[in-house]
């Protein structure tokens, strides 16, 4: 009994583990005490994300998306039913999702205190090469970690030699973890595409980069709203600017204008400004080039 | 079963009778008494149920350690952290009593929803911090299996307190007291302030403090129902229902000084329900005054203030509800996507609101205005926010059209404008968490915890609110918090 709900419990943390929140139902009008809303609203955002999520490494929590609908959908009610009629599989699923939160706190646990042994960039870069991610040095090649993890140790003697790219596609990193990132003071390109956890709160400690990043890319992350966005206005001397495929942005032709209006020195690349338009049968899309500020 | 048997036997036989015409009425007729016999013969059948026992699931428990009077936000974070605190789990008996359920006059609901931490007193700075933390780890505290993951709605925009001429020298040493704390606040000179937010008008303005992390707005209803969501799942009791009395006995007893004073202890709150004189006495241990804007009420029913004016005995919660107006307004050319929450220098504050160009804000007046206790009008026009003297004029809105509007009543503090928390010196088990005046909602998660850590611990832990406690009303030691919105 225990083995197939465990296999079952593969899919339903990504359910309980917050990803995308797109859509909530949050009416107090209800005096309703039934705690259990429909799952319905989770399978709606990550069918949103799925097609990203195919084949990508490290996101067990995920292994849901890669099932076909229709199963996926019996696996959770089954799991629901259990949860709402057994204390021992809902302590069970509190549990894991707890060990699955205190996993992604473990990777992101502070590594400032390298900085004053091997110097910020080393820092920083060990957290990112630890994360999955790879780093580039200035006049240096890219340092990436292989399939299994390892990187080469080269880069501790760099000390003085500063940090210029940073793609940190698909890592977890959190807001505590961006402590480490914000250690890279001359950091020009950061590209945080597909990051679970990169929300709206993340975007807002940014700022400190602001003389020197010219280049960031945030697509793919399904926490990341137009109010996150919002506070990229002290990113002053960003040139290029990704938001492309961002589940959670309610408007993404709007907030594209919008954004431009924001950071006029900037090009904004990924949506469409036309997308959110609805056309007339007689009329015909003129011209479906999305502005680019001169 | 009966439907097939008895149309065999009487049905057709009374159906064939009537001219087809009347036979729409008929068959109605004919519905009723089925449903009346098949009624006839399940109650004459063993087996089935017999209400002999009132139904009371409407009512609260009859036992409780711990009564929440007011279930707004503040009450339902002091039941979770109570909760949470406990030593043992299902250790304490946690009731949350509100009036009304659909929160139509609670401040909660109708707050702006912004916290930030740009204040002069460095427990109101820690307090605000605390919760920002809480509020970006919220899927972590009020994690509930199979419920999905709340969206609070959080715009890190921040907020921009422009000061005058007067004010700027208290902004300075308030920014210097919140950069002390931990907070990341700059301040902004005029012409700083011109290039980065150009709509600016900044005649009159000296001098800004610009928040840059942990502030912004984000949604209460989404924190409320939150809330609520793990109460539930963590085992409190809600209950619809108006505290109507305590039953308290007393002891008198002798100070150090020979003085002869009289304590009390809150032994019953009876719940009356609504639309009726049915209540119920919930025998208690610990009473938390949560009420919000009509805390004072809840205060005398427990005999506070009902003494000589001048002594502890006779000193009042002074919390009284004062109305706050909110209006919403579009202006198609107004400030962009990276406008913080301003707040200018007299007083009007403003943000926007979504993607679409609208712009909510108000202004709390400087003097103090009656108003009805019981009167919430939500008939606003522009008529009447020029007559309040609303108006933001540090930016100039081209052609606003006024959308909607909405008035809310903030539990101020007409002592000195900040929060009481802790236990009352006589009325030794009632713990205030009320008095706000307008900032709750963003001190909410950590003014629970302490309630929790003073009733569970004895003492604060995390936060010291001892500036907070009730004494300073009679002793007349004021808190004066400089920064209020």
């Amino acid at each position: 009994m225990w083995s197939t709900q465990n296999s079952q419990l593969g899919a339903p943390s990504s359910d309980a583990f917050p990803v995308a929140a797109v859509t909530n139902d949050h009416n107090l009008k209800t005096t309703q005490s039934h705690r259990y809303s429909s799952g319905g609203q989770k399978s709606k955002s990550l069918r949103l994300v799925a097609p990203m999520w195919n084949g990508t490494r490290g996101i067990h929590r995920l292994g849901g998306a890669v099932v076909p609908e229709g199963n996926q959908k019996k696996e959770r009610k089954m799991l629901q039913f259990l949860n709402n009629h057994f204390y021992d599989v809902e302590a069970l699923r509190g549990y894991l999702l707890q060990r699955e939160m205190s996993k992604v706190h473990l990777k992101n646990r502070s590594f400032t205190w390298l900085e004053e042994q091997h110097g910020p960039y080393s820092a920083g870069a060990f957290f990112i090469l630890k994360q999955g991610g790879a780093v580039k040095f200035r006049d240096k090649e890219w340092i990436r970690p292989d399939k299994y993890g390892h990187f080469s140790p080269e880069f501790w003697n760099f000390r003085e030699v500063p940090v210029e790219a940073v793609d940190a596609s698909d890592c977890e990193i959190n807001y505590e973890g961006l402590d480490n990132l914000l250690l890279l003071k001359e950091l020009q390109s950061l590209s945080l595409q597909r990051c679970p956890h990169v929300d709206d709160w993340c975007l807002s400690r940014l700022y400190p980069l602001a003389d020197s990043l010219q280049e960031l890319s945030l697509a793919g992350c399904p926490r990341v709203s137009e109010r996150g966005l919002a506070c990229l206005h002290h990113l002053q001397n960003l040139r290029r600017l990704d938001i492309s495929d961002l589940p959670a942005v309610s408007n993404p032709g709007l907030t594209q204008i919008l954004v431009e209006e924001m950071l006029p020195n900037c090009q904004v690349v990924g949506v469409d400004w036309a997308e959110g338009l609805k056309l007339g049968p007689e009329e015909q899309p003129q011209d479906t080039a999305s502005p680019v500020p001169a | 079963m009966i439907r097939r048997v008895l149309p065999h036997g009487l049905g057709r036989g009374l159906l064939t009778r009537r001219p087809g015409t009347r036979r729409g009425g008929f068959s109605l007729d004919w519905d009723g008494k089925v449903s009346e016999i098949k009624k006839k013969i399940k109650s004459i059948l063993p087996g089935t149920p017999c209400d002999v026992l009132p139904d009371t699931s409407h009512l609260p428990p009859e036992h409780s350690d711990v009564v929440v009077v007011g279930g707004g936000v503040l009450g339902l974070s002091v039941a979770y952290w109570l909760k949470q605190l406990e030593n043992r789990r299902g250790g304490m008996r946690v009731l949350v009593v509100e009036r009304d359920h659909t929160y139509s006059q609670a401040s909660t609901g109708l707050s702006v929803g912004g916290i930030c931490q740009q204040f002069s007193l460095p427990e109101n700075i820690q307090l605000s911090l605390f919760s920002a933390s809480f509020l970006r780890n919220i899927n972590e505290y009020l994690a509930v299996t199979n419920a999905p993951p709340l969206d609070l709605q959080f715009n890190p925009s921040g907020y921009l307190l422009l000061a005058s001429e007067k004010d700027a020298a208290a902004m300075e040493s308030n920014v210097k007291v919140q950069k002390q704390e931990g907070a990341k606040v700059c301040l902004m000179s005029p012409d700083q302030l011109r290039n980065k937010f150009p709509w600016i008008n900044t005649e009159g303005v000296a001098l800004a403090s610009y928040g840059m992390e942990n502030e912004g707005w984000f949604d209460p209803w989404c924190l409320l129902h939150g809330l609520r969501q793990k109460l539930m799942s963590m085992g409190v009791f809600f209950c619809q229902g108006e505290v109507t009395r305590f039953v308290t006995s007393s002891q008198r007893m002798m100070t150090t000084d020979d003085e002869m004073v009289t304590l009390k202890s809150i032994h019953e709150v009876h719940v009356k329900m609504d639309h009726s004189l049915e209540y119920q006495p919930v025998e208690c241990a610990i009473v938390i005054n949560a009420a919000g804007a009509w805390s004072a009420q809840i205060a005398a029913l427990a005999g506070i203030g009902k003494g000589p004016p001048g002594t502890l005995q006779g000193t009042k919660l002074p919390v009284e509800p004062r109305k706050r107006y909110v209006y919403v307004w579009h202006c198609p050319q107004g400030p962009g996507l990276e406008t913080p929450l301003v707040a200018d220098t007299s007083g009007a504050y403003f943000r926007r609101e979504g993607l679409g160009s609208n712009y909510l804000g108000g202004r709390s007046p400087a003097e103090v205005s009656r108003v009805g206790w019981d009167m919430l009008a939500r008939r606003h026009r522009i008529i009447v926010m020029k007559e309040s003297g609303f108006w933001p004029g540090s930016v100039c809105f081209v052609h606003p059209q006024v959308q909607t509007a909405w008035a809310g009543y903030y539990d101020y503090n007409t002592f000195d404008q900040n929060g009481v928390v802790g236990p009352h010196p006589l009325v030794v088990n009632m713990y205030f968490a009320t008095g706000f005046s307008g900032h709750g909602l963003q001190q909410a998660p950590g003014v629970g915890r302490a309630v929790a850590e003073m009733i569970l611990e004895g003492s604060f832990q995390t936060i010291d609110l001892s500036p907070f406690l009730f004494n300073r009303f009679y002793l007349g030691e004021k808190t004066q918090e400089n920064n209020i919105m």
